[in-house]
């Protein structure tokens, strides 16, 4: 599935390539050295108490983020549509699931020219309310920073299709 | 006997009273205690407000001796590691004995405020039921009770001012503990609920609001919606201190209309927070009060974004109190920069909790703050990266720190600009801040980044160290150097037994020191323990229940996991729980 949308090219990690997104916490001692070519990898949440936020906070700000219902409105319809991002697993459930939803064809996605080869591609206006196309970021990253999908017209969604 | 003291002895006690009335400090008056038998008694019976940092150093029986007519105290409990998980829950800090206490001995309590301690319902109607004169309570990451006990509370305290729960874990039991406030109940002057999750009468409420004719402080919980701000609003123009609940409507109802009007009309508002659960589009209804704000806690909501938050700070100009998340960006901490002149204390919380990738604030926007905010003396700023660079700009445009912390999101990650270590980042900030009392160090830090606080750090009293030094050196320089130093937390770093020690006199004169994941064994521990009477020393196993085993089989020459001592007048505490042995 992530293949099809070549996202392991363009995902955003700060790990070594290579290694997979289970890193353990690191023990003592041992600091890697000043030298050392890479940087350390970094244990993420996986280390408890770090970073040392009060457990009230965490749980707070959880429950407020928690919302995934989003708006989905296509260009010429009447109204809009509301889907849960949550539902879907990955890019190609969700471009499924509004292609059923609005009974259309949005095409393949590639990183250099966006979603060629159909009337439609599917943006989204993110945290920062900014237009984005859909497909460009690692799903995680897109499901906690999509506020509202658009399904544009492909003759709009030119400017989109050039990512770099 | 000098002139100077004859004199003194001349005036009746009560003038020295009335003098010592003037001292405000706890440490002014410990002084005071300590230059002859007269002073320290006049002194003793005339103290109302005590102070205790550690609710084990001392127990309630010395404390009622001690000053028997106190009427407000402050206790602290668990270690501040607690907050991150790393204390097992159970560990203690328990307030009922001090209730108990109290009680019994008759003392005229008005005031109590708790940070980190385990409150029952019991405590809670034990103290409702036991001072007629009760004013405050204020309750701070506290713990263990619900609801019913607030509402004991309610129904009692005759004379309440002061209900203040601030981020406490609560068991809601949804009963109508804001309903048991009675009709005379007119006192109140600040109350504050934000931590509760459940509904509350909103009728009672506005009733509550409209007859407290001096409420200056009130924060909903998320509970309430905006139409029952509004009407609060309308009853309650004068507060000083507002916590909306939730913060979201169709900007275009009716009732957004009316709460506008509302806002507009509460001048004397300086304090904003809250907004759980937030529609941006709601926000510039408050713009007309931003004008005067000077605390601003935007923490708590992430569904604000970038550009809705800057378009609020710029409306801010006399804040000197910001808490947001770093949703803000480097970008909008620019704009905080070129705005808030006054700015004193700046928080800066993560939004990203499970390393999603979202964008965090990086060392640009702490630079523009340090360089735009020439009054700043207080920080917390959590961030994705930082270089020494960056912090040496900081020191030098911000010599007045009283609080530096600093969290990188990954712990050790070095400067990323240089891949250094951080050492001279931070040496940079102790050097050039005389004043400061706090620090938090994170990233890539060898032992001369703790050369450099032991040479520097003179007026610093708590250290927080996480994932840093080579060796025990480390340590020392800290424990040799810091003179004022107070509290001492340490996790993942490689000290040990040789730095535990090397001066154990030294944790006579610290509240406390927390070593978690270091090198330290169970024989040094022991030996500590065994030659600092006066300490207690605990070693606090991982498991509850099953620590009984895991104590057995550890010998002295096996690492400790976690270790709490703490200096105490009254050794080991009677109350401690099985995974916890104090040595």
């Amino acid at each position: 599935m992530d293949s099809d949308l070549n996202l392991k090219a363009t995902e955003l990690r700060l790990g070594l390539p290579g290694t997979t997104d289970a890193i353990s916490p690191p023990k003592n001692n041992k600091r890697s050295s000043p030298d050392s070519d890479s940087a350390p990898s970094p244990p993420k949440a996986q280390i408890v108490g770090w970073p040392p936020i009060r457990s009230y906070r965490k749980n707070n700000l959880a429950e407020a983020e928690s919302g995934s219902f989003v708006k989905v409105s296509m260009d010429g319809a009447p109204y809009l549509r509301k889907i849960d991002l949550k539902v879907y697993n990955g890019y190609l459930e969700l471009l499924e699931g509004l292609e059923k939803m609005f009974k259309l064809t949005i095409g393949e996605y590639s990183e250099r020219e966006g979603y060629k080869g159909s009337e439609y591609a599917p943006a989204y206006e993110d945290k920062d309310g900014d237009l984005m196309l859909v497909g460009d970021v690692p799903w995680e990253m897109f499901e906690s920073s999509c506020k509202k999908l658009r399904i544009m017209k492909a003759s709009d969604a030119r400017g989109l299709g050039c990512a770099v | 006997m000098c002139l100077f003291q004859s004199v003194m002895n001349y005036f009746p006690e009560e003038v020295l009273e009335h003098v010592f009335d003037f001292l405000t400090s706890h440490r002014d008056r410990n002084a005071v205690s300590l230059v002859c038998k007269s002073w320290y008694s006049v002194e003793k019976f005339s103290r109302k407000k005590v102070f205790i940092g550690n609710c084990y150093a001392v127990n309630p029986e010395r404390l009622i001796a001690r000053f028997p007519r106190l009427r407000s105290l402050i206790l602290k409990g668990k270690p501040h590691f607690a907050d991150f998980n790393l204390v097992p829950h159970d560990w203690g800090g328990h307030v009922y004995p001090w209730i108990e206490a109290m009680a019994k001995s008759r003392i005229n309590l008005e005031e109590l405020r708790l940070k980190r301690m385990v409150v029952s319902d019991e405590s809670l109607k034990l103290l409702a039921k036991s001072f007629p004169n009760f004013k405050s309570l204020v309750l701070v990451s506290c713990e263990g009770f619900t609801t019913n006990g607030l509402a004991a509370i309610a129904s009692n305290c005759k004379f309440l001012r002061e209900l203040d729960l601030q981020e406490n874990e609560v068991d809601d039991r949804k009963g109508h503990w804001l309903s048991c406030f009675p009709e005379s109940c007119t006192s109140l002057v600040s109350l504050n609920f934000a931590c509760l999750k459940g509904e509350v009468n909103a009728a009672a409420l506005e009733r509550l609001v409209a007859r407290c004719r001096n409420l200056r402080s009130l924060r909903l919980n998320h509970a309430l919606p905006l139409e029952v701000l509004q009407k609060i609003l309308v009853q309650a123009p004068q507060l000083n201190d507002l916590g909306t609940g939730s913060f979201t409507h169709d900007p275009n109802s009716e009732t957004f209309i009316k709460l506008k009007n509302a806002v507009k009309n509460c001048h004397s508002i300086r304090s904003l927070s809250g907004f759980l659960d937030v529609n941006g589009r709601c926000l510039p209804a408050v713009y007309p009060i931003c004008a005067n704000l000077t605390a601003l806690n935007l923490s708590y909501a992430p569904g604000i974004f970038s550009n809705e938050l800057t378009k609020l700070i710029r409306h801010c100009k006399k804040i000197e109190r910001l808490w947001i998340l770093d949703t803000i960006g480097d970008k909008g901490l620019g704009v905080v920069a070129n705005t808030c002149k006054e700015l004193q204390e700046l928080r800066v919380f993560p939004s990203d909790l499970y390393g999603v990738g979202n964008a965090a604030v990086t060392e640009e926007g702490l630079v523009a703050i340090s360089a735009g905010c020439p009054k700043l003396n207080s920080i917390l700023y959590f961030c994705q990266q930082m270089t020494n660079a960056a912090l040496i700009t900081v020191a030098k445009n911000c010599p007045n720190f009283i609080r530096f912390r600093l969290c990188t999101l990954n712990p050790i990650v070095p400067d990323a600009a240089t891949n250094q270590p951080l050492d001279e980042g931070f040496g940079a900030i102790v050097q050039s801040c005389k004043g400061l009392t706090r620090l938090s160090v994170s990233g890539q830090l060898t032992d001369q980044v703790f050369l450099y606080i032991g040479m520097y750090a003179e007026q610093l009293e708590m250290l927080s160290i996480a994932f840093a030094g080579d060796s025990d050196k480390g340590m020392l320089y800290v424990l040799n150097g810091c003179k004022k130093l107070k509290k001492l937390e340490i996790r993942d770093s490689p000290f040990g037994n040789m730095a535990l020690l090397s001066d154990m006199g030294k944790y006579e004169t610290m509240r406390s020191l927390w070593m978690s994941s270091c090198q330290v064994t169970l024989g040094a521990c022991k030996t500590l323990a065994e030659k600092m009477p006066r300490l207690n020393v605990e070693i606090i196993s991982e498991n509850e229940g099953g620590a009984g085993e895991v104590e057995a089989r550890l010998d002295d020459r096996d690492r400790v996991e976690k270790m709490y001592l703490y200096r105490t007048l009254v050794g080991p505490r009677t109350d401690a729980p099985d995974f916890v042995r104090t040595l």
